[in-house]
């Protein structure tokens, strides 16, 4: 049996990291969302949006370390056109993970709130408040968000199938049973 | 015309001259504001309809009066959810108590254009005392009282039951106001 080459540490501890507060960050919006105002509303809404910041921040670090960084080669047996559809589909992952807390920030500020992170640290209103604009972006947040959950199950999917259904340790590559790329 | 042009020089001079006491006041240059923290966000808004009586000779300040009663339906409490939600009974219960108000009881020079004025607001059936420190500015048109002070909310039962909770909606609140007033 070869060895599985997987990625390096800091990659697999940001996809883990990003991964959790994405699944916990999700939820929490959709259901927030239908509560009637309320201080646990007003909290749940700060949690989503310090968790956005957050994915926000470790998502700009993971790039930084993607770009610097080479993934390891695919295994073998593996088709060209999965080989393309994998790179689309991780480079939109980045995108959405980089345009939905931008979406969710701005919403924020047109609709009059700024977002100060953990309740801490300010984030500057980088628009005005403006109902209409404020609408809009909520739609947009939304929409951005219904395409990630499109792809992380597309993306959920693909890793399954190369690991159960063609049977080889792929999973192994973001995890820390595999030998690490030099 | 020259007759005209000595009486408009009169005129103009006369404030100048004697003191004027000032009553007549600008509603549209006259604001309320007031600023609070919501899980540590700054959250403005303001009240847009208010009425003012006021008398002021800079000349006499301690014979100061001054009464503000403000519509609280004319809130803006950052957001129109928030708007909604204040008037309700947590809130301001604005059905039974649609004004504050605002008389002052006493007027203390401070020097420099700067003032003491001592009076009691009542909000939501709750009367306190309060000192609010006003700063006059005569200004070319009209004069201007600009005055701070921190209102704590729960003094006042503005956010009772769940809302009593400091720690999401703050007890303090930011006021500053601004009325402007020509004199007669
Ligand atoms: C249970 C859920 C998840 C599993 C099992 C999983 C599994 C994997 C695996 C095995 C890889 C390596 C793919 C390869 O070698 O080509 C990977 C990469 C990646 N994953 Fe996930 N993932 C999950 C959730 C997520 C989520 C929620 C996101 C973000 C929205 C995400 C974003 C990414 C990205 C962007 C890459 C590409 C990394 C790179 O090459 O730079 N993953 N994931």
């Amino acid at each position: 049996m070869s060895v599985v080459m997987r990625y390096s540490t800091p990659a697999i501890v940001l996809h883990w990291l990003v991964a959790l507060l994405i699944f916990a960050g999700f939820p929490l919006g959709v259901y927030m969302h239908e509560l009637p105002l309320s201080p646990d509303k007003l909290k749940l809404y700060s949690y989503h949006k310090w968790i956005g910041v957050t994915v926000l921040m470790l998502v700009a670090v993971r790039l930084g370390w993607r770009l610097t960084h080479m993934p390891p080669p695919l295994p073998d047996g593996i088709a060209a056109w999965q080989r393309r559809a994998s790179a689309i589909t991780h480079g939109l992952l980045y995108g959405l993970m980089i345009a939905i807390p931008l979406s969710g920030w701005l919403m924020s500020s047109a609709k009059g709130f700024q977002t100060v992170w953990l309740g801490v640290l300010p984030l500057p209103d980088l628009v005005d408040k403006d109902k209409a604009l404020g609408d809009l972006l909520a739609g947009v947040h939304q929409a951005l968000n219904f395409t990630l959950l499109a792809l992380v199950i597309l993306h959920v999917a693909a890793a399954l199938k190369h690991h159960f259904i063609e049977r080889r340790p792929f999973l192994q590559r973001m995890a820390w049973g595999g030998k690490e790329r030099t | 015309m020259r007759m005209t042009g000595l009486i408009l020089l009169a005129a103009l001079a006369a404030p100048a001259a004697n003191a004027v006491e000032y009553q007549t006041v600008l509603p549209k240059q006259s604001t309320i504001h007031f600023e609070f923290r919501q899980m540590g966000v700054p959250i403005k808004g303001g009240f847009k309809r208010f009425t003012t009586q006021m008398t002021f000779d800079p000349a006499k300040p301690e014979a100061a009066r001054a009464q503000i009663e403000i519509d609280l339906a004319s809130i803006d409490a950052g957001s129109p959810e928030a708007d909604d939600e204040s008037a309700g009974k947590l809130w301001f219960n604005r059905s039974v108590h649609p004004k504050a108000t605002f008389v002052s009881s006493q007027v203390r020079a401070l020097g420099n254009n700067r003032y003491e004025m001592r009076g009691t607001l009542t909000l939501k059936g709750k009367s306190r005392d309060m000192v609010v420190p006003v700063t006059f500015a005569p200004g070319k048109n009209a004069a201007t009282f600009d005055g701070a002070f921190v209102l704590r909310r729960l003094d006042f039962g503005i956010g009772e039951g769940m809302w009593a909770d400091v720690n999401t909606v703050a007890n303090e609140v930011q006021v500053r106001f601004r009325i402007a007033a020509i004199g007669n």
